[in-house]
């Protein structure tokens, strides 16, 4: 199949004044939307993960994370049902490349994705002292690498290990939801990449959305809830040994 | 430097004992507290001038931010298409694909990232793929692996024939058919 | 073995180096010394006179240090001012800008333009050449020292003091507070720490002019008033008692409690820990000194024995509060916030957080304090004999 994009727009006009909107990168390209109409999570199924590693790498090619750093990771859990208390977790490389078979014998074993939880009453948001990092009124925790002094209390305050600070901007960084792509009606760039749909992006704004049938539904839960940082990283299947 | 109290009742009688003259002097005595004042003063109003010009415009505007931050973060260029992208222009694989297995396993999640090709399919060519690498990302044996999710040894498995020998990846149960 | 168990992958690296362990620490100096110098203005103790001048010179000398750590640490420096154009209320280190801005200017220059207004007027007469510029732009135009005039400043000076006091404690409660109000982190999170701080900032800065007078007398050729290092000693003896208890009893509470996070905290203290915590700290850093200070309380020592116990136990002091606020900052990242695994902290010597920066960082305070000391003699002398010559502005005594 051999087209050019001169033959796509004659052909699928519609597809392609979305797609120019798209490319152009603008907020006022993606007019529809609206930042008051949304408020954004997202849903992993641990039960479906395979520890591929599709969203690691997914996530580093759409938002060029430096190596080393990870705004999404992928987590092995090995629960020994002799010591619940002590999972043994690796995560090699972030999961980026995958995993290599497993060491132990029996037990309980999964994998657990791992990302920024969004979190309505972000602590990471909470101790930036100049605002240079926020929640969006459509619920996304961002950071403004123009305005970052790069004083890292956000990364402390994180108890989830979601930020860094980017060696090569000097600024911290982290998730973004893949903010500029759900602007324009796509998804994530880990969820369009995830093989096994382990990973739902979540509008809980929008009353037609799946998530809210499967809240309902389904025993959920988020990573360390006696934080009560509002995460809206929802996870179902979680075992209690995942910190 | 310490001064007797006695003096200090002293200086406090004189004071009072003419009113205006007294009331001129202690002032002409605190007149370098007013000098630092007014040094202070000046720093403070240099302080909020220079914040009032510094401060960006759009700061404030949804929250303790800069408000412009979010299109900024927003502007920034997708470089994974999306499948419904890819379905305008190829409508043939999901056509068989949604019948298969792999009917939720987007486009990219095997091709790669493809918004340059979207841009300009006719020069940005996606890449060819190798199943005997491609397909253990996924497929490879793993103790943590769900339960029912195929997953086998490969050089066991296959001895060392390419995947696609048997498995055609859009639609991959054995004879299931459907484009390679 | 960088990395032993498992770390969340970002938190391999620490987001907070030496440098930010030298921050509480020189800032600490600035707190305690302050609090030394309002002891006698404010509670009259007159022993502690032949150190009020020194120790004013001193928080001055650190307090400009205190920030050069910061900066050198932070990605864009640059945009450091922010933290004063739009400072966000809910961050705790916000208001750090203006609590230092307001320490620095409010409290310690003016007290110490009020406390020299006296020897600028009249060194502004009797200097020669650049000195007498910068003495005739700190007269700020006034040179009136009439008895009156300095009157009104022994007043102001009082009430800039007693301001001063909790202002000096804001300063370093609000540095203990922007650890202990890390809820994601339980080696921080903790609400004694400002009042840890506070306490460990008073007994450092007290130690730190006490080693700067005794070595400032005997570099002068000068006898030490004995009288006066003994009673810094005993506040010294008395602070850290009480900073030794506020610690012990969170690590009682840490103990007893023996929440989630602490199998994971014990095994860091035993192991990653041990040297810097335990040995250094604990043992050399606290027990050793609060010993030899004891004994100086207990016993009746000769001067010369005292003055090197003096000596040494300031000098542990000091060591054993870095090694506090290095285990603070770097102890609380070095295990995982998932409690399975530990990380190393690596120190490069030439980076720009390294060792050298560290130790030029500490030590330029020195310097700083050396230039201020000419401009400024705290020495008593000084303060008495008008020099000879010199004639006294209007209406001086």
């Amino acid at each position: 199949m051999n087209m050019s994009r001169r033959q796509v727009l004659l052909l699928l006009p519609a597809a392609a004044v979305a797609w120019e909107s798209i490319l152009a990168g603008t907020p006022e390209a993606s007019p529809n939307y609206k930042l008051t109409e949304h408020w954004w999570g997202m849903l992993v199924d641990i039960s479906k993960c395979i520890g591929c590693g599709n969203c690691v790498r997914a996530c580093a090619t759409e938002n060029n994370v430096p190596e080393g750093y990870f705004r999404t990771w992928v987590e092995r859990y090995h629960v020994s049902d002799f010591n619940q208390a002590e999972p043994v977790v690796d995560s090699p490389d972030g999961g980026k490349e995958g995993f290599p078979p497993m060491l132990e014998e029996g037990g309980k074993n999964f994998f657990v994705p791992k990302m920024c939880n969004h979190c309505a009453d972000s602590p990471c948001t909470q101790v930036c002292p100049v605002g240079a990092t926020f929640i969006s009124p459509d619920g996304v925790v961002l950071v403004d690498k123009q305005y970052c002094i790069g004083c890292r209390y956000c990364i402390q305050a994180c108890p989830y290990g979601c930020r860094f600070l980017n060696p090569k901007t000097e600024t911290a960084e982290k998730c973004t939801l893949c903010y500029h792509r759900i602007t324009k009606g796509l998804t994530t760039a880990c969820c369009e990449a995830c093989p096994t749909g382990a990973r739902q992006l979540a509008d809980l704004k929008n009353p037609s959305d799946p998530i809210h049938e499967f809240l309902r539904t389904h025993a959920v839960q988020v990573l360390k809830p006696h934080m009560a940082t509002g995460a809206k990283l929802y996870y179902n299947g979680l075992d209690g040994s995942v910190r | 430097m310490t001064i007797e109290p006695a003096q200090e009742g002293s200086g406090r009688v004189e004071d009072r004992a003419d009113g205006d003259g007294a009331a001129m002097n202690r002032f002409k005595d605190a007149e370098h507290l007013f000098r630092v004042a007014l040094v202070f003063a000046a720093g403070a109003l240099a302080f909020v001038v220079v914040r009032a010009i510094l401060v960006p415009k759009s700061f404030g505007e949804y929250g303790h931010y800069r408000g412009t931050a979010i299109a900024e973060i927003a502007a920034q260029p997708v470089v994974f298409a999306g499948h419904e992208s890819c379905e305008t222009c190829h409508p043939e694989v999901p056509a068989v694909k949604n019948k298969g297995k792999h009917a939720k396993v987007n486009c990219e999640a095997c091709h790669g990232a493809l918004a340059k090709h979207a841009e300009d399919p006719g020069t940005v060519e996606p890449a060819k793929l190798e199943t005997a690498v491609l397909c253990v990302k996924c497929h490879s044996k793993n103790g943590a692996k769900p339960e029912g999710f195929p997953q086998v040894d490969a050089k066991e498995h296959s001895a060392g024939l390419a995947c696609d020998t048997c498995h055609k990846p859009h639609s991959p149960v054995i004879g299931a058919g459907g484009k390679p | 073995m960088p990395v032993q168990g498992y770390m969340y992958p970002n938190e391999v690296e620490l987001a907070w180096s030496i440098l930010i362990v030298l921050y509480p620490f020189l800032t600490g100096l600035v707190a305690g010394a302050f609090i030394l110098a309002s002891l006698e203005r404010v509670f009259r103790v007159e022993a502690v006179k032949p150190t009020y001048r020194l120790a004013l010179l001193t928080a001055l000398a650190f307090l400009l240090v205190a920030p050069l750590p910061l900066q050198l640490h932070l990605g864009h420096p640059e945009r450091s001012f922010e933290m004063y154009l739009t400072p966000h209320r809910s961050s705790a280190m916000a208001m750090f800008g203006f609590v230092y801005l307001w320490y620095l200017m409010a409290v310690l220059v003016l007290e110490i333009w009020l406390d020299y207004r006296r020897d600028i007027v009249r060194l502004s007469q009797s200097a020669k050449g650049i000195p007498r510029l910068i003495y005739r732009a700190l007269t700020l135009g006034s040179t009136n020292i009439s008895e009156n005039a300095l009157r009104i400043d022994e007043r102001a000076s009082y009430i800039i003091t007693v301001i001063g006091i909790p202002s000096a404690f804001l300063l370093h409660g609000y540095v203990g507070f922007i650890f202990g109000s890390v809820k994601a982190n339980p080696w921080w999170s903790s609400p004694t720490m400002p009042v840890v701080f506070l306490f460990s900032a008073m007994v450092s800065g007290i130690a730190a002019v006490l080693l700067l007078y005794m070595f400032t007398s005997r570099v002068r050729g000068q006898a030490v008033d004995m009288n006066c290092v003994d009673t810094i000693a005993r506040y010294l003896f008395y602070a850290f008692l009480i900073d030794f208890g506020l610690e012990m009893l969170d690590l009682v509470h840490r103990i007893y409690e023996a929440d989630e996070s602490f199998r994971s905290l014990d095994f860091m203290v035993h192991t990653r820990l041990y040297l810097s915590q335990v040995v250094i700290q604990i043992y050399i850093g606290t027990l050793v000194p609060i010993g030899l200070l004891a004994l100086t309380q207990l016993l009746r020592l000769a001067e010369k024995v005292r003055k090197r116990i003096y000596a040494v136990a300031g000098a542990l002091t000091l060591v054993g509060i870095f090694a506090m606020r290095w285990n603070v900052v770097i102890g609380g990242q070095l295990f995982s916030k998932s409690f399975l695994g530990y990380t190393t902290y690596k120190v490069g010597f030439i980076t720009r957080e390294g060792l050298l920066t560290a130790s030029v960082l500490t030590l330029l305070p020195f310097p700083i304090l050396w230039a201020l000391v000419k401009l400024l003699p705290p020495w008593a002398e000084h303060e008495f004999m008008p020099e000879a010559g010199a004639a006294p502005a209007q209406g001086g005594d």
